[in-house]
């Protein structure tokens, strides 16, 4: 327990004393012992970096905007989609189109004017990393890709910044506070990554638009608690998320002694070229340009010609709702099984969304036997855009 | 029974399920039942070699199994397994 010896009065640094009108905004803040004038001080002195500005990143940087951390950086390159507006609460519908940057830094300097925002139009590589870096104190990692988290972990352990840590996938999330000096780095829980195409994206598998809320949040609160010194981070714990069960569970996390990264014989002293450690290097190009394929526009020429082809659907079910060439639909998951309910003597064109699945599909059938089966290049998606414009995409 | 706690990435290979129980008295008799009941999700839990991929991590109850007796970690009645693989999306 505190007592009055305890409390000194604090030199703040010059450029973290707050003016009246600061001290209005904050009062809520300073009303509580846990922040008080020391903590907004604190909080003002700090500098995070968000990475990214996406859907964790939005109520991270938002709150903590708000919140009052005096400069906040932001590394992003991407551009406002339709399809980002579901769940990336900085952004809006006037903003399609523009950078997220511009986007954000709209919203942020709206919120608070007070704020110092440094934002950053790269993508972060290990060329970058450890030089912007340097520039902060704690680093929130809202990235959405493999290799970007394991470059932003080994950039934390290197320089000593504590990286706040969450992800998201449809109706769960993780967070922890990783790379504290005595806890443990995202490598001692991961040291490897999966193998490319294993765990879906996002972009792929769907995401509940509330859950980067419900996950950023979470790492907004850490990012908080650590610049106060307040409370229990959640270094050393993983919490894990299920929106659907609604519940919280927490798993405990120790450093490895072992860990390439923070133990004590690392091996990695400087940062790796990290899409070659997630084995995606030369997978740029979009799976499917191996198999046979047909345009969409010569699909449309056979089905107005009434030519003999079974169109097979391989995607889901509830995404066939959406919209649909009235094909036949097996998911590909199902197509082992299913496999006897196609006719290998007509010409089948198979199709997804745009395009991956299908080549899946077309690869296994052709391996089973199938002579007459194509992949229509760019799914339903080059459908719309070429041949029905009045079809919906998603 | 133990129940393994099946992350909703895997559940597709699972039968849809969110747990299963499964009669064992270790870790890897376990996820040995697991995969045998779901064959699916063997390529996503065990490598061609047999071993548990490295970015797939088991829990027993909340603790680490390799921070236990790994595979050979004896369970009890009412333990709890949870399959927690890495995840990164974030956008």
């Amino acid at each position: 327990m505190a007592t009055l010896s305890d409390v000194k009065p604090t030199e703040a640094k010059p450029e973290a004393v707050l003016s009246n009108d600061e001290i209005l905004r904050y009062s809520r803040h300073l009303i509580m012992p846990e922040v008080g004038m020391e903590g907004q001080q604190k909080l003002k002195a700090a500098k995070v970096l968000c990475i990214g500005a996406g859907g964790l990143g939005s109520p991270l940087a938002l709150y903590l905007g708000a919140a009052g951390v005096g400069t906040l950086g932001i590394v992003d390159f991407d551009v406002v989609d339709y399809t980002n507006l579901q769940r990336q609460i900085i952004h809006t519908t006037d903003d399609v189109g523009r950078k997220k940057l511009d986007s954000a830094a709209d919203k942020l300097k709206a919120i608070n004017p007070f704020l110092n925002l440094r934002t950053f139009d790269t993508k972060l590589t290990s060329a970058n990393a450890l030089e912007l870096f340097r520039e902060f104190d704690i680093i929130a990692d809202g990235t959405d890709n493999f290799p970007t988290r394991y470059l932003v972990n080994d950039a934390c352990v290197l320089t000593g910044k504590p990286n706040v840590y969450g992800s998201i996938f449809r109706f769960e999330g993780q967070a922890s506070v990783f790379a504290t000096e005595e806890g443990p780095c995202y490598r001692c829980l991961y040291p490897e990554p999966p193998p490319p195409g294993l765990v879906p994206s996002c972009a792929e598998g769907g995401v509940l638009g509330i859950l980067p809320g419900l996950i950023g949040v979470i790492q907004a609160t850490e990012t908080i608690k650590l610049i106060l010194g307040v409370g229990d981070s959640l270094a050393g714990r993983l919490l894990l998320v299920d929106a659907l069960g609604m519940k919280f569970r927490e798993l405990k996390l120790r450093k490895n002694p072992d860990c390439p990264a923070c133990g004590k014989n690392r091996t990695i002293t400087k940062l790796i070229d990290y899409e070659e450690f997630c084995g995606i290097r030369g997978q740029e190009e979009p799976a499917g340009n191996d198999v046979p394929a047909i345009s969409v526009e010569d699909l449309k020429k056979k089905l107005d010609a009434k030519a003999d082809i079974f169109v097979l659907d391989v995607r889901e079910p509830h995404e066939y709702q959406i919209c649909n060439l009235k094909g036949y639909l097996i998911p590909v998951g199902d197509l082992p099984k299913r496999v006897n309910e196609l006719d290998s003597s007509r010409e089948i064109i198979a199709h997804c969304r745009s395009g991956v699945r299908s080549a899946k599909a077309v690869n296994f059938l052709r391996r089973s036997g199938f002579k007459k089966v194509y992949n229509l290049t760019g799914g339903i998606l080059a459908w719309a855009d070429r041949i029905d414009t009045t079809m919906p995409k998603y | 029974m133990p129940q393994i706690q099946i992350p909703s990435p895997l559940r597709q290979y699972a039968g849809k399920q969110a747990s299963v129980n499964v009669p064992a008295a270790s870790v890897g008799e376990a996820l040995k039942n697991l995969v045998a009941q779901h064959p699916d999700l063997k390529r996503h839990l065990y490598t061609d070699e047999g071993k548990l991929r490295a970015f797939v991590n088991v829990y027993v109850n909340d603790e680490d199994m390799r921070y236990l007796q790994k595979e050979a970690t004896a369970l009890n009645d009412g333990d709890t397994i949870s399959i927690v693989p890495s995840i990164a999306g974030g956008c």
